[in-house]
C-alpha cells in the first residue's frame, strides 16, 4: 500500500485551512463575549459554603444539585474534623461579590430535599479572594513567551537550512493556533478556567512544537537530498506525505489514551477529570492539523514572498545542496 | 532536597545526551542475541522494584530502601488532604486587622508551605471574617510528618529579634532591639566545626541587608568586650552570645543546639518572614479529593487500560518494532513513576497532581512518537530496498534528528516551567530569577510538578525510547525467526 501513496497537496489547499482556523478562532472570540468565561474560585475568588451532615454524601451528587440550582460548576469536598469528628461538605463557588442570601437559601433547601436523611445544616460561609489570581496568569504568560522565544532561537539555529528564524516563528504561530483551539474548548464546554487549564495549555505547547519540528525535520532532510530539483511547494507536500504515517499513528495512540481517560472517568463518576482530558484531545488534534497544514504552508508563502521581493532577502537562497551531515 | 534533585537531573541529562550522541559505535552488527534478554530483564526488574519497592519490617517500623508506588504522594485534587482554618489570635478583637495584613499573612503561609516542600496548596483569605483557610495534600507514607504539628507551625508568628542584654524586649518599639527578621536578607543552615570541641554542628547563618548591617555594626561596637546580645524567636531565647568585637560585615550566625532539620526550619521561617499576628487553628479537617471521590482509582485504571491499548495498537501496526516499543514504553512509564516516588528511600516523594499527570502523558506521548518515527523510518528504508541490518541502522540514524530536536525543545519548556514555578533557590529558579523576580515564589507549585514529570519523562524517553529499543530490536533481528522483512513492515524481499 505504501508504494502507490499519492502525494498530498496541502500547500494547494492552504486557503481552506486558513479559513477554517480563522473562522473557528473568530467564533471562540465571539463566544467568549456572549457566554463569558467560567473562572475558577482559585483565580476569581468567591464563596466557600460548609454544611455539616451525617451519614454518607456523594460529592458528585452535591455537585449536580449545585449546578441545577445555581447554574454554575463548583468544587465539592467532604471533610472530617480531626477534633470533633463532625463530617462536613464544602462547596467552593466562584463569584464576583459573594452569593446572595436568596441563592444560599435556595441551595440549602435543594440540598436538604436531595439528601433528606443526612441532616444537612449550614455550618459556615466564607467570602474569599482569589488564591492565585493575576500573578499566576502573568507568570504563565511570561513562561510561555519565554519558551516561545527559546524555541524560535533553537529552530533558527538547528534549521538554518530551511530559513531558521522564520520557520521558528511559524511554528509558534501554529502553537498559538493550537492554544486557541484548547481555549475554545474550555469556552464552549463551559469548563472552569483553573490551574488545570494552564496545565493543558502548557502540555499542548510541548506537543504542538514537537509535531511541527517533526515536519520541519523532514523538509530539512528532503531539501538536502533533493535540493534545487524540486519547487518548495512540492517539497513541503512530499515531506507532509512522507510523515503522514507518523502523524496518523502518533495521533491515534495519544488521542485514544486520552479518550480512555475520559470514558473511565465517566464510568467512575469523576466527571471533573473530563475538563482536563477532553481539551487535551482537542489540543492534540489541533496540533497534528496545524503542524501539517498551517506551519509548513505559511512557511512556503513566506519563502515565495521573499523570492518576489528580493530586496529584503539578503542571503536567502544559497545554502542548498550540501549533502547529508 | 529539591536543589539536589535538580542538580542530579541536569548532570544526568547531559551525561545521557553525550552517551547517546556517541552511541554510533553501537552498530547493529555488533549487538548480539542475548542483549535483548538482558535489556528485557533489566526493564522488568526495574519495573518490579518501582512497583513493589524494598522494605524491611521491624515491629511497627517499616523502613523503605526502595520506595514502591504506594509511597507516591498524591495531590489534594486526586487524594484529598488536610484543610485548616486559622484565625488571628490577638487581644482586643480582630476589628483592627487590615486587608493588607491579611494579604501579608497569606503570603507568609504560602512561603512556609513551599519551604516545607508542600507545593500543592490552596490558601484562601476571608477579609471580613478574618480567616485564612489552607488546604494541602495528605502526606502518605511519611511517618515523620505530623499534620497537627505542621499546621501549628504554620500559624506561629516567627518574629525574630536581636536584643541588647538578656531581657526579652517589651514591645516592638523597645530601644534595646537591635534587629528584627525584616533586617535579614537571607538565612540558611550551615554546617560548622566547633572550634572548642571539634564536633560538627549546625548554625543558622544570616546575611543582613543594609539597614541591618548598620544597626548590627553600631550595637556590636557599643557592646564589644563587655555585653551580650540575645536572639529571640517569639518568646523563646535561642542563644545569648557574648560580643567580643564589632561585626561590621553584615553577617552573623545563630548557634544553639541545632541539628540540620531544626537549623533549616529556623532559616526557612526567617526567610518566609514574620506573620503580622499570631494565628490559631480553629478547625482542622481531613478532606476528600477536590476532583471527586474515586479520582485516584479512576486515573490508575485509565492509565493501565490506555497503556494496554497503545501496546496492542503498536504491535498490530508495527509488528516486531511495535513489540519492542511496547516494552520500551513500559520501562519509560516505570522510570517516570520511580522518579516521582523518589525510588531510593532517602529521597522525598514528589507530589503528583493533575498537572503532574499531564506532564507524564505528554512525555509518554513523546515516547510513543519516537518509537513511531523510528518504526516508520525502518519500514521506509526496507521498502527502498535496504537490507534488514541496514534498514534498522538507518532507521534509528535518520529518525534521530527529528526525535532529538522535538524532545530538546520540550526539555526547554520543562526547564522553564520548573524555574518559573519551583522554589526560587533551585538551580533552574536561580537561572531564571531575573525573569520571574516580579512574581511571588509560590504561585501554583502544581505547574512545577508538570515541569518535573515532563523533564524526567523526556530524559527517560532518550534512555528507553531510543537507546534500549535500539538495543532490543537490533538483537532480536539476529534470530533467524525474526529475519522476515514483513515483521518490520517491509514487503517480502524479491518482490
Amino acid at each position: 500500500m505504501n508504494n502507490e501513496k499519492k502525494t498530498l497537496n496541502v500547500v494547494g489547499h492552504r486557503k481552506v485551512f486558513y479559513t477554517i482556523s480563522l473562522t473557528l478562532i473568530a467564533i471562540f472570540v465571539i463566544l467568549t463575549f456572549v457566554l463569558g468565561l467560567n473562572v475558577d474560585i482559585q483565580f476569581k475568588g468567591g464563596t466557600i459554603l460548609t454544611y455539616s451532615y451525617t451519614g454518607d454524601v456523594k460529592t458528585a451528587d452535591v455537585q449536580k444539585v449545585v449546578s441545577d440550582v445555581l447554574g454554575q460548576s463548583s468544587t465539592v469536598t467532604t471533610g472530617e474534623n480531626t477534633a470533633t469528628s463532625q463530617t462536613t461538605v464544602k462547596i467552593q463557588l466562584s463569584s464576583k461579590k459573594g452569593i446572595s442570601d436568596q441563592a444560599q437559601n435556595d441551595l440549602k433547601d435543594a440540598l436538604q430535599a436531595a439528601f433528606p436523611d443526612n441532616e444537612l445544616e449550614l455550618f459556615e460561609t466564607n467570602d474569599v479572594n482569589a488564591s492565585n489570581g493575576l500573578d499566576f496568569f502573568l507568570k504563565c504568560l511570561v513562561a510561555v513567551a519565554f519558551a516561545a522565544v527559546i524555541t524560535i532561537i533553537y529552530i533558527g539555529f538547528r534549521f538554518k537550512k530551511i530559513g531558521g528564524i522564520s520557520a521558528g516563528i511559524f511554528s509558534v504561530v501554529a502553537l498559538l493556533h493550537d492554544l486557541c483551539m484548547v481555549y475554545g474548548t474550555f469556552v464552549i464546554c463551559r469548563f472552569d478556567i483553573n490551574a488545570n487549564f494552564m496545565a493543558v495549555l502548557l502540555t499542548i505547547l510541548g506537543y504542538s512544537i514537537n509535531a511541527t519540528i517533526i515536519i520541519y525535520d523532514r523538509i530539512r532532510e528532503n531539501q538536502n537530498l533533493l535540493g534545487k530539483k524540486m519547487e518548495i511547494e512540492e517539497l513541503v507536500n512530499l515531506s507532509v506525505t512522507q510523515t503522514l504515517g507518523r502523524s496518523i499513528h502518533t495521533t491515534v495512540t495519544t488521542v485514544a489514551a486520552m479518550a480512555v481517560v475520559c470514558i473511565v472517568c465517566l464510568i467512575y463518576g469523576v466527571s471533573s477529570i473530563i475538563s482536563f482530558a477532553f481539551p487535551l484531545i482537542i489540543g492534540m488534534l489541533a496540533g497534528v492539523y496545524s503542524s501539517n497544514c498551517i506551519a509548513p504552508t505559511l512557511w512556503v508563502m513566506w519563502r515565495r514572498h521573499r523570492e518576489n521581493n528580493p530586496k529584503k532577502s539578503k542571503k536567502s537562497k544559497q545554502p542548498e545542496r550540501k549533502g547529508r551531515r | 532536597m529539591c536543589f539536589l534533585r535538580c542538580a542530579a537531573g541536569v548532570s544526568l541529562l547531559t551525561r545521557l545526551i553525550i552517551l547517546i550522541i556517541k552511541e554510533d559505535k553501537y552498530k547493529v552488527r555488533k549487538i548480539t542475541k542475548p542483549v535483548f534478554f538482558i535489556v528485557l530483564i533489566c526493564i522488568l526488574g526495574f519495573a518490579y522494584l518501582t512497583y513493589a519497592g524494598i522494605h524491611t519490617q521491624y515491629g511497627d517500623i517499616r523502613t523503605s530502601y526502595i520506595k514502591g508506588v504506594d509511597e507516591i504522594r498524591w495531590g489534594i485534587d486526586i487524594q484529598g488532604g488536610v484543610n485548616a482554618t486559622f484565625e488571628p489570635d490577638i487581644e482586643g478583637g480582630t476589628d483592627k486587622i487590615t486587608d493588607d495584613e491579611m494579604d501579608a499573612a497569606k503570603a507568609v503561609i504560602e512561603q512556609r508551605l513551599v519551604s516545607l516542600n508542600i507545593t500543592d496548596n490552596e490558601v484562601y483569605a476571608d477579609y471580613t471574617k478574618h480567616r485564612i483557610m489552607v488546604s494541602f495534600p495528605w502526606q502518605s507514607g511519611e511517618e515523620s510528618f505530623d499534620p497537627e504539628e505542621a499546621i501549628a507551625e504554620l500559624g506561629e508568628t516567627a518574629q525574630l529579634t536581636f536584643v541588647k542584654g538578656t531581657e526579652q524586649a517589651t514591645g516592638s518599639d523597645d530601644a534595646n532591639i537591635v534587629l528584627t527578621g525584616t533586617d535579614v536578607k537571607h538565612a540558611e543552615a550551615v554546617q560548622i566545626q566547633d572550634p572548642d570541641t571539634g564536633n560538627l554542628t549546625y548554625v543558622v547563618s544570616l546575611e543582613l541587608n543594609n539597614s541591618g548591617k548598620q544597626a548590627f555594626a553600631d550595637a556590636t561596637t557599643e557592646l564589644a568586650g563587655s555585653g551580650q546580645i540575645s536572639i529571640w524567636m517569639d518568646d523563646d531565647m535561642i542563644s545569648a552570645p557574648n560580643v567580643n568585637e564589632p561585626i561590621t560585615d553584615g553577617s552573623c550566625q545563630i548557634s544553639g543546639s541545632f541539628d540540620f532539620e531544626s537549623a533549616k526550619s529556623l532559616a526557612d521561617k526567617i526567610n518566609a518572614g514574620a506573620l503580622p499576628f499570631n494565628l490559631k487553628t480553629t478547625s482542622t479537617n481531613i478532606i476528600s479529593a477536590t476532583l471527586g471521590e474515586g479520582a485516584k482509582s479512576a486515573m490508575t485504571m485509565a492509565g493501565i487500560i490506555a497503556f494496554v491499548i497503545i501496546a496492542i495498537y503498536m504491535i498490530i501496526i508495527y509488528k516486531l518494532p511495535g513489540f519492542v516499543a511496547a516494552i520500551a514504553l513500559f520501562g519509560q512509564a516505570a522510570g517516570t513513576l520511580a522518579c516521582i516516588s523518589g525510588f531510593f528511600g532517602n529521597l522525598e516523594s514528589f507530589t503528583l497532581t493533575i498537572p503532574g499527570i499531564a506532564g507524564i502523558i505528554l512525555a509518554i506521548g513523546m515516547g510513543v512518537d519516537a518509537n513511531v518515527i523510528v518504526s516508520e523510518r525502518i519500514k521506509e528504508e526496507l521498502n527502498n530496498g535496504k537490507t534488514l541490518n541496514g534498514a534498522i541502522e538507518l532507521g534509528y540514524k535518520r529518525a534521530w534528528s527529528a526525535v532529538f530536536d522535538g524532545n530538546i525543545t520540550v526539555v526547554f519548556v520543562a526547564v522553564i516551567l520548573m524555574g518559573a514555578f519551583g522554589p526560587t533557590d533551585s538551580v533552574f529558579g536561580t537561572l531564571l530569577r531575573p525573569l520571574f523576580a516580579a512574581f511571588g515564589a509560590s504561585t501554583a507549585g502544581t505547574i512545577y510538578s508538570l515541569g518535573y514529570t515532563l523533564l524526567v519523562g523526556i530524559v527517560l524517553n532518550f534512555v528507553f525510547g531510543i537507546f534500549c529499543s535500539r538495543l532490543m530490536l537490533s538483537s532480536l533481528s539476529k534470530y533467524k525467526c525474526f529475519k522476515n522483512r514483513k515483521l518490520y513492515g517491509g514487503v517480502a524481499s524479491n518482490e
